[in-house]
Protein backbone atom coordinates (compact mmCIF):
# COMPACT_ATOMS: atom_id res chain seq x y z
CA UNK A 1 0.00 0.00 0.00
CA UNK A 2 3.27 2.48 0.98
CA UNK A 3 4.34 2.45 -2.51
CA UNK A 4 1.08 2.14 -4.11
CA UNK A 5 0.33 5.89 -3.31
CA UNK A 6 1.67 7.10 -6.68
CA UNK A 7 -0.64 4.34 -8.99
CA UNK A 8 -3.55 5.85 -7.07
CA UNK A 9 -2.74 9.53 -7.81
CA UNK A 10 -1.93 8.49 -11.42
CA UNK A 11 -5.29 6.84 -11.74
CA UNK A 12 -7.22 9.72 -9.80
CA UNK A 13 -5.69 12.58 -11.62
CA UNK A 14 -6.19 11.09 -15.27
CA UNK A 15 -9.81 10.45 -14.76
CA UNK A 16 -9.72 14.30 -13.41
CA UNK A 17 -8.04 15.13 -16.31
CA UNK A 18 -10.10 13.16 -19.05
CA UNK A 19 -13.48 14.73 -16.89
CA UNK A 20 -12.24 17.74 -16.78
CA UNK A 21 -10.46 18.19 -20.22
CA UNK A 22 -13.67 16.92 -22.16
CA UNK A 23 -16.25 18.46 -19.87
CA UNK A 24 -14.38 21.69 -18.49
CA UNK A 25 -15.13 25.18 -19.59
CA UNK A 26 -12.65 26.56 -22.41
CA UNK A 27 -11.57 29.75 -23.56
CA UNK A 28 -12.91 30.19 -27.15
CA UNK A 29 -10.58 30.82 -29.42
CA UNK A 30 -10.58 31.69 -33.36
CA UNK A 31 -8.62 28.83 -34.87
CA UNK A 32 -8.19 26.86 -32.11
CA UNK A 33 -11.72 26.71 -31.01
CA UNK A 34 -12.38 23.24 -29.20
CA UNK A 35 -9.10 21.52 -30.48
CA UNK A 36 -7.55 23.52 -27.06
CA UNK A 37 -8.33 20.60 -24.72
CA UNK A 38 -5.53 18.34 -26.96
CA UNK A 39 -3.65 21.08 -24.58
CA UNK A 40 -3.95 18.49 -21.73
CA UNK A 41 -2.90 15.80 -23.75
CA UNK A 42 -0.53 16.35 -25.84
CA UNK A 43 1.76 18.96 -23.76
CA UNK A 44 2.05 16.65 -21.15
CA UNK A 45 3.11 13.86 -23.47
CA UNK A 46 6.07 16.53 -23.68
CA UNK A 47 6.66 16.87 -19.97
CA UNK A 48 6.53 13.47 -19.14
CA UNK A 49 8.76 12.31 -21.69
CA UNK A 50 11.27 14.58 -20.74
CA UNK A 51 10.98 13.71 -17.28
CA UNK A 52 10.74 10.13 -17.61
CA UNK A 53 13.64 10.18 -19.86
CA UNK A 54 15.73 12.53 -16.95
CA UNK A 55 14.81 9.16 -14.73
CA UNK A 56 16.18 6.90 -17.29
CA UNK A 57 19.45 9.03 -17.13
CA UNK A 58 19.81 9.15 -13.23
CA UNK A 59 19.66 5.32 -13.43
CA UNK A 60 22.20 5.19 -16.41
CA UNK A 61 24.21 7.24 -13.87
CA UNK A 62 23.73 5.30 -10.95
CA UNK A 63 24.64 2.22 -13.07
CA UNK A 64 27.38 3.80 -13.67
CA UNK A 65 28.20 4.72 -10.06
CA UNK A 66 27.40 0.83 -8.81
CA UNK A 67 27.13 -1.62 -11.76
CA UNK A 68 23.79 -3.56 -10.47
CA UNK A 69 21.26 -5.12 -13.03
CA UNK A 70 18.64 -3.26 -10.86
CA UNK A 71 19.95 -0.04 -12.60
CA UNK A 72 20.46 -1.23 -15.99
CA UNK A 73 16.80 -2.68 -16.23
CA UNK A 74 15.19 0.75 -14.67
CA UNK A 75 17.34 2.63 -16.90
CA UNK A 76 15.73 0.74 -20.04
CA UNK A 77 12.37 0.12 -19.00
CA UNK A 78 12.15 4.49 -18.57
CA UNK A 79 13.97 4.98 -21.78
CA UNK A 80 11.30 2.79 -23.49
CA UNK A 81 8.04 4.85 -21.70
CA UNK A 82 10.24 7.51 -22.68
CA UNK A 83 10.55 6.73 -26.22
CA UNK A 84 6.65 5.63 -26.08
CA UNK A 85 5.14 8.90 -24.91
CA UNK A 86 7.52 10.44 -27.55
CA UNK A 87 5.61 8.39 -30.13
CA UNK A 88 1.95 9.63 -28.51
CA UNK A 89 3.55 13.38 -28.08
CA UNK A 90 3.92 13.59 -31.74
CA UNK A 91 1.04 11.55 -33.05
CA UNK A 92 -1.11 14.00 -30.97
CA UNK A 93 1.14 17.08 -32.12
CA UNK A 94 0.31 15.94 -35.48
CA UNK A 95 -3.36 15.49 -35.29
CA UNK A 96 -3.54 19.01 -33.56
CA UNK A 97 -1.02 20.70 -36.24
CA UNK A 98 -3.27 19.47 -39.06
CA UNK A 99 -6.71 21.39 -37.40
CA UNK A 100 -4.88 24.48 -36.47
CA UNK A 101 -1.66 24.81 -39.32
CA UNK A 102 -3.58 23.08 -42.06
CA UNK A 103 -0.57 20.53 -42.03
CA UNK A 104 0.76 17.20 -40.61
CA UNK A 105 4.05 18.25 -40.85
CA UNK A 106 5.04 21.62 -41.25
CA UNK A 107 9.21 21.73 -40.76
CA UNK A 108 8.17 23.64 -36.88
CA UNK A 109 11.78 23.62 -35.12
CA UNK A 110 9.57 21.83 -32.13
CA UNK A 111 8.66 19.01 -34.53
CA UNK A 112 12.17 18.81 -35.85
CA UNK A 113 13.50 18.57 -32.25
CA UNK A 114 10.83 15.87 -30.86
CA UNK A 115 11.77 13.73 -33.88
CA UNK A 116 15.53 14.06 -33.28
CA UNK A 117 14.89 12.82 -29.53
CA UNK A 118 12.85 9.61 -30.97
CA UNK A 119 15.92 8.64 -33.41
CA UNK A 120 18.48 9.44 -30.66
CA UNK A 121 15.95 6.96 -28.09
CA UNK A 122 15.45 4.26 -30.87
CA UNK A 123 19.19 4.39 -31.46
CA UNK A 124 19.24 3.85 -27.87
CA UNK A 125 17.48 0.70 -28.38
CA UNK A 126 19.28 -0.25 -30.90
CA UNK A 127 22.49 -0.38 -29.70
CA UNK A 128 21.22 -2.04 -26.74
CA UNK A 129 20.04 -5.54 -29.14
CA UNK A 130 23.76 -5.15 -30.33
CA UNK A 131 25.39 -7.06 -27.53
CA UNK A 132 25.74 -10.80 -26.01
CA UNK A 133 26.90 -9.95 -23.06
CA UNK A 134 24.99 -8.38 -20.27
CA UNK A 135 27.28 -6.62 -18.73
CA UNK A 136 29.02 -4.99 -21.49
CA UNK A 137 25.35 -3.96 -22.76
CA UNK A 138 24.58 -2.24 -19.50
CA UNK A 139 27.36 -0.17 -19.08
CA UNK A 140 27.91 1.23 -22.66
CA UNK A 141 24.35 2.03 -23.23
CA UNK A 142 24.38 3.67 -19.86
CA UNK A 143 27.22 5.77 -21.24
CA UNK A 144 25.43 6.43 -24.64
CA UNK A 145 22.27 7.27 -22.63
CA UNK A 146 24.13 9.88 -20.87
CA UNK A 147 25.80 11.06 -23.21
CA UNK A 148 23.02 11.82 -25.96
CA UNK A 149 21.04 13.61 -22.94
CA UNK A 150 23.22 16.04 -22.64
CA UNK A 151 23.66 16.81 -26.17
CA UNK A 152 20.32 16.49 -26.65
CA UNK A 153 19.86 19.76 -23.88
CA UNK A 154 20.80 22.23 -26.31
CA UNK A 155 18.80 20.56 -28.44
CA UNK A 156 15.74 20.75 -26.85
CA UNK A 157 16.66 24.59 -25.13
CA UNK A 158 18.50 26.83 -27.67
CA UNK A 159 17.74 25.59 -30.76
CA UNK A 160 14.01 26.15 -31.16
CA UNK A 161 14.59 29.72 -30.16
CA UNK A 162 16.63 30.64 -32.58
CA UNK A 163 14.48 30.18 -35.15
CA UNK A 164 10.77 31.15 -35.63
CA UNK A 165 8.20 28.71 -35.03
CA UNK A 166 4.45 27.95 -35.29
CA UNK A 167 4.65 26.90 -31.44
CA UNK A 168 2.94 29.13 -28.73
CA UNK A 169 6.29 30.55 -26.70
CA UNK A 170 8.35 30.76 -29.79
CA UNK A 171 9.96 33.20 -32.52
CA UNK A 172 7.17 35.81 -31.49
CA UNK A 173 4.37 34.03 -30.95
CA UNK A 174 3.15 34.84 -27.17
CA UNK A 175 3.35 31.66 -24.72
CA UNK A 176 0.30 29.95 -23.33
CA UNK A 177 0.57 31.15 -20.47
CA UNK A 178 0.33 34.81 -21.62
CA UNK A 179 -3.15 34.61 -21.91
CA UNK A 180 -4.79 31.13 -23.64
CA UNK A 181 -3.63 29.50 -20.72
CA UNK A 182 -6.61 31.08 -17.90
CA UNK A 183 -6.98 29.96 -14.59
CA UNK A 184 -9.27 27.35 -15.15
CA UNK A 185 -7.14 25.32 -17.67
CA UNK A 186 -4.17 25.45 -15.42
CA UNK A 187 -6.23 23.52 -13.01
CA UNK A 188 -6.48 21.18 -15.23
CA UNK A 189 -2.87 21.55 -17.17
CA UNK A 190 -0.59 20.94 -14.25
CA UNK A 191 -2.61 18.04 -12.77
CA UNK A 192 -2.50 16.42 -16.06
CA UNK A 193 0.94 16.93 -16.56
CA UNK A 194 1.31 15.08 -12.94
CA UNK A 195 -1.09 12.01 -13.77
CA UNK A 196 0.42 11.23 -17.00
CA UNK A 197 3.77 11.64 -15.61
CA UNK A 198 3.03 8.86 -13.05
CA UNK A 199 1.72 6.76 -15.28
CA UNK A 200 4.92 6.36 -16.99
CA UNK A 201 6.76 5.05 -14.03
CA UNK A 202 3.94 2.80 -13.22
CA UNK A 203 4.18 1.40 -17.02
CA UNK A 204 7.89 1.41 -16.54
CA UNK A 205 7.33 -0.50 -13.23
CA UNK A 206 4.89 -2.87 -14.22
CA UNK A 207 8.19 -3.72 -17.20
CA UNK A 208 10.82 -4.34 -14.46
CA UNK A 209 8.56 -6.45 -12.32
CA UNK A 210 8.03 -8.42 -15.82
CA UNK A 211 11.91 -8.71 -16.30
CA UNK A 212 13.05 -9.04 -12.39
CA UNK A 213 10.68 -12.42 -12.73
CA UNK A 214 11.86 -13.41 -15.91
CA UNK A 215 15.16 -12.89 -14.51
CA UNK A 216 14.10 -15.61 -11.28
CA UNK A 217 12.79 -18.06 -13.69
CA UNK A 218 15.85 -18.30 -15.55
CA UNK A 219 18.19 -18.62 -12.58
CA UNK B 1 51.07 15.46 -20.72
CA UNK B 2 54.23 13.54 -21.49
CA UNK B 3 51.63 10.86 -22.28
CA UNK B 4 49.93 12.58 -24.70
CA UNK B 5 52.41 13.69 -27.21
CA UNK B 6 53.90 10.21 -26.46
CA UNK B 7 49.81 8.78 -28.15
CA UNK B 8 49.77 11.53 -30.47
CA UNK B 9 52.95 11.09 -32.26
CA UNK B 10 52.08 6.94 -32.15
CA UNK B 11 48.34 7.48 -33.70
CA UNK B 12 50.28 9.44 -36.57
CA UNK B 13 52.93 6.82 -36.97
CA UNK B 14 50.00 4.00 -37.33
CA UNK B 15 48.19 6.09 -39.58
CA UNK B 16 51.98 6.87 -41.48
CA UNK B 17 52.22 2.92 -41.30
CA UNK B 18 48.66 1.98 -43.35
CA UNK B 19 49.37 4.87 -45.73
CA UNK B 20 46.67 3.10 -47.93
CA UNK B 21 44.13 3.00 -45.20
CA UNK B 22 44.68 7.10 -45.00
CA UNK B 23 45.21 7.12 -49.20
CA UNK B 24 41.69 5.44 -49.14
CA UNK B 25 40.04 7.88 -46.99
CA UNK B 26 41.24 10.90 -49.09
CA UNK B 27 40.43 9.56 -52.19
CA UNK B 28 36.77 8.83 -50.86
CA UNK B 29 36.77 12.71 -50.45
CA UNK B 30 37.27 12.94 -53.78
CA UNK B 31 35.13 10.07 -55.18
CA UNK B 32 32.26 11.62 -52.94
CA UNK B 33 32.91 15.13 -54.53
CA UNK B 34 33.14 13.68 -58.13
CA UNK B 35 30.11 11.58 -58.10
CA UNK B 36 28.25 14.83 -57.00
CA UNK B 37 29.80 16.97 -59.12
CA UNK B 38 28.51 14.56 -62.07
CA UNK B 39 25.12 14.50 -60.95
CA UNK B 40 24.42 18.10 -60.50
CA UNK B 41 26.91 19.86 -62.89
CA UNK B 42 25.95 23.28 -61.53
CA UNK B 43 24.79 23.08 -57.90
CA UNK B 44 22.60 26.02 -56.57
CA UNK B 45 24.34 28.09 -53.82
CA UNK B 46 22.27 26.81 -51.08
CA UNK B 47 22.32 23.32 -51.62
CA UNK B 48 26.47 23.62 -52.16
CA UNK B 49 26.49 24.14 -48.43
CA UNK B 50 23.93 21.40 -47.82
CA UNK B 51 26.17 19.38 -50.35
CA UNK B 52 29.53 20.24 -48.41
CA UNK B 53 28.05 19.49 -45.52
CA UNK B 54 26.44 16.15 -45.99
CA UNK B 55 29.90 14.96 -47.89
CA UNK B 56 31.70 16.07 -45.07
CA UNK B 57 29.72 14.30 -42.06
CA UNK B 58 29.78 11.26 -44.27
CA UNK B 59 34.00 11.36 -45.00
CA UNK B 60 34.04 12.56 -40.69
CA UNK B 61 32.08 9.42 -40.00
CA UNK B 62 33.92 7.21 -41.91
CA UNK B 63 37.73 8.64 -41.47
CA UNK B 64 36.48 8.67 -36.91
CA UNK B 65 34.88 5.49 -37.10
CA UNK B 66 38.22 3.27 -36.99
CA UNK B 67 40.21 5.19 -34.38
CA UNK B 68 38.94 2.50 -32.05
CA UNK B 69 37.65 0.02 -34.10
CA UNK B 70 41.19 -0.43 -35.81
CA UNK B 71 42.79 -1.81 -32.39
CA UNK B 72 42.68 -5.91 -31.51
CA UNK B 73 41.85 -6.30 -28.13
CA UNK B 74 45.28 -7.55 -27.08
CA UNK B 75 46.59 -4.00 -28.53
CA UNK B 76 43.54 -2.11 -25.98
CA UNK B 77 44.62 -4.50 -23.47
CA UNK B 78 48.11 -3.20 -23.81
CA UNK B 79 47.33 0.70 -23.56
CA UNK B 80 44.79 0.12 -20.47
CA UNK B 81 48.10 -1.64 -18.58
CA UNK B 82 50.32 1.57 -19.78
CA UNK B 83 48.12 4.63 -19.79
CA UNK B 84 45.81 6.91 -18.25
CA UNK B 85 42.37 6.56 -20.08
CA UNK B 86 42.13 10.62 -20.44
CA UNK B 87 45.26 10.51 -21.72
CA UNK B 88 44.51 8.15 -24.49
CA UNK B 89 41.09 10.11 -25.43
CA UNK B 90 42.45 13.07 -25.91
CA UNK B 91 45.16 12.19 -28.06
CA UNK B 92 42.99 10.59 -30.45
CA UNK B 93 40.51 13.82 -30.10
CA UNK B 94 43.95 15.96 -31.19
CA UNK B 95 44.72 13.12 -33.95
CA UNK B 96 40.92 13.14 -34.99
CA UNK B 97 40.69 16.65 -35.30
CA UNK B 98 43.55 16.77 -37.31
CA UNK B 99 42.37 14.45 -39.55
CA UNK B 100 39.08 16.05 -40.09
CA UNK B 101 41.13 19.44 -40.37
CA UNK B 102 42.76 17.99 -43.29
CA UNK B 103 39.54 16.51 -44.93
CA UNK B 104 37.89 20.07 -44.30
CA UNK B 105 40.98 21.56 -46.42
CA UNK B 106 40.81 18.93 -49.35
CA UNK B 107 36.65 19.38 -49.43
CA UNK B 108 36.90 22.88 -49.60
CA UNK B 109 39.61 22.75 -52.45
CA UNK B 110 38.19 19.58 -54.60
CA UNK B 111 34.59 21.33 -54.87
CA UNK B 112 36.11 24.68 -55.65
CA UNK B 113 38.13 23.08 -58.42
CA UNK B 114 35.30 20.47 -59.61
CA UNK B 115 31.46 22.55 -59.50
CA UNK B 116 32.46 26.22 -58.52
CA UNK B 117 33.00 28.10 -54.90
CA UNK B 118 29.91 30.43 -54.06
CA UNK B 119 30.95 30.84 -50.95
CA UNK B 120 31.58 35.10 -50.65
CA UNK B 121 33.61 34.97 -47.28
CA UNK B 122 35.58 32.32 -47.28
CA UNK B 123 38.08 32.32 -44.46
CA UNK B 124 34.51 32.74 -41.91
CA UNK B 125 33.02 29.76 -44.09
CA UNK B 126 36.17 27.65 -42.86
CA UNK B 127 36.93 28.84 -39.74
CA UNK B 128 33.09 28.55 -38.43
CA UNK B 129 33.55 24.96 -40.20
CA UNK B 130 36.57 24.04 -38.36
CA UNK B 131 34.93 25.47 -34.94
CA UNK B 132 32.04 23.11 -35.77
CA UNK B 133 34.12 20.13 -36.40
CA UNK B 134 36.15 19.99 -32.58
CA UNK B 135 31.84 19.23 -31.71
CA UNK B 136 31.45 16.56 -34.32
CA UNK B 137 35.39 15.33 -33.74
CA UNK B 138 34.41 14.91 -30.32
CA UNK B 139 30.73 13.15 -30.64
CA UNK B 140 32.05 10.75 -33.28
CA UNK B 141 35.08 9.95 -31.48
CA UNK B 142 33.10 8.90 -28.26
CA UNK B 143 30.45 7.14 -30.68
CA UNK B 144 33.62 5.31 -31.75
CA UNK B 145 34.59 4.09 -28.62
CA UNK B 146 30.71 2.75 -28.07
CA UNK B 147 30.82 1.16 -31.48
CA UNK B 148 33.80 -1.12 -31.06
CA UNK B 149 32.05 -2.77 -28.13
CA UNK B 150 29.12 -4.14 -30.06
CA UNK B 151 28.13 -6.01 -33.20
CA UNK B 152 27.60 -4.26 -35.82
CA UNK B 153 30.01 -1.64 -35.80
CA UNK B 154 29.58 0.37 -39.07
CA UNK B 155 25.66 0.70 -39.04
CA UNK B 156 25.58 1.87 -35.24
CA UNK B 157 28.19 4.52 -36.01
CA UNK B 158 25.79 5.99 -38.07
CA UNK B 159 22.37 5.47 -36.13
CA UNK B 160 24.29 6.63 -32.48
CA UNK B 161 26.39 9.60 -33.72
CA UNK B 162 24.24 11.55 -36.54
CA UNK B 163 21.07 12.57 -34.60
CA UNK B 164 23.72 13.50 -31.92
CA UNK B 165 25.66 15.34 -34.42
CA UNK B 166 22.56 17.50 -35.36
CA UNK B 167 22.39 20.63 -33.12
CA UNK B 168 26.07 21.12 -34.30
CA UNK B 169 25.33 21.06 -37.96
CA UNK B 170 21.93 22.88 -37.50
CA UNK B 171 24.37 25.67 -36.07
CA UNK B 172 27.49 25.09 -38.52
CA UNK B 173 24.95 25.67 -41.54
CA UNK B 174 23.83 28.41 -40.50
CA UNK B 175 27.30 30.55 -40.18
CA UNK B 176 28.19 29.10 -43.44
CA UNK B 177 25.02 30.27 -45.12
CA UNK B 178 25.73 33.63 -43.54
CA UNK B 179 29.24 33.33 -45.24
CA UNK B 180 27.66 32.08 -48.53
CA UNK B 181 25.84 35.44 -48.59
CA UNK B 182 29.45 37.61 -47.11
CA UNK B 183 26.89 39.13 -44.71
CA UNK B 184 28.63 41.13 -41.60
CA UNK B 185 30.49 39.14 -39.19
CA UNK B 186 28.92 40.58 -36.21
CA UNK B 187 25.98 38.78 -37.68
CA UNK B 188 26.71 35.00 -36.58
CA UNK B 189 28.55 35.88 -33.19
CA UNK B 190 25.59 34.68 -31.18
CA UNK B 191 25.35 31.48 -33.22
CA UNK B 192 29.07 31.09 -32.68
CA UNK B 193 29.03 31.49 -29.32
CA UNK B 194 26.43 29.11 -29.02
CA UNK B 195 28.84 26.55 -31.44
CA UNK B 196 31.13 26.47 -29.22
CA UNK B 197 29.14 26.28 -26.12
CA UNK B 198 27.90 22.81 -27.63
CA UNK B 199 31.49 21.81 -28.76
CA UNK B 200 33.02 22.37 -24.82
CA UNK B 201 29.52 20.46 -23.25
CA UNK B 202 30.23 17.07 -25.59
CA UNK B 203 33.78 17.50 -25.28
CA UNK B 204 33.71 17.70 -21.71
CA UNK B 205 31.30 14.93 -21.25
CA UNK B 206 32.94 12.56 -23.33
CA UNK B 207 35.72 13.03 -21.20
CA UNK B 208 33.66 12.37 -18.51
CA UNK B 209 32.31 9.26 -19.79
CA UNK B 210 34.97 7.83 -21.63
CA UNK B 211 37.25 6.16 -17.96
CA UNK B 212 33.73 4.06 -17.53
CA UNK B 213 33.74 3.11 -21.35
CA UNK B 214 37.49 1.76 -21.95
CA UNK B 215 37.80 -1.12 -19.79
CA UNK B 216 35.73 -4.36 -20.41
Amino acid sequence: MKQNWYKWAAALLILYTAWFGIMGDVPRKVVLNESIRNLYFHVPMWFGMIIILGASVYHSIRYLQNPLAAHDIKAESTAKVGVLFGILGMVTGMLWAQYTWGEWWSADPKQNTSAIALLIYMAYLVLRGSFKDDQQRAKVSAVYNIFAYAALIPLLFILPRLTDSLHPGNGGNPGFGAYDLDGRMRMVFYPAVLGWTLLGFWIANLRNRIIYLQHKNEA
Amino acid sequence: MQQFWVLLRHEMLLEWRQRNALGGMLLYVVSTVFVAYMTFKVVPALSWIALYWVMLLFAATNAVAKSFMQHSTGRLLYYYSLVHPLQLLLAKLAYNFLLLTVIHLLTTAIMSLLVGNPVQDLPWFWFTGWVGLLGITAILTLVSAIAQKASNQSTLMAVLSFPVVIPVLVLVIRLSKQALDGLDRSVGQAWLLNLVAIDLLVVAVALLLFPYLWKD
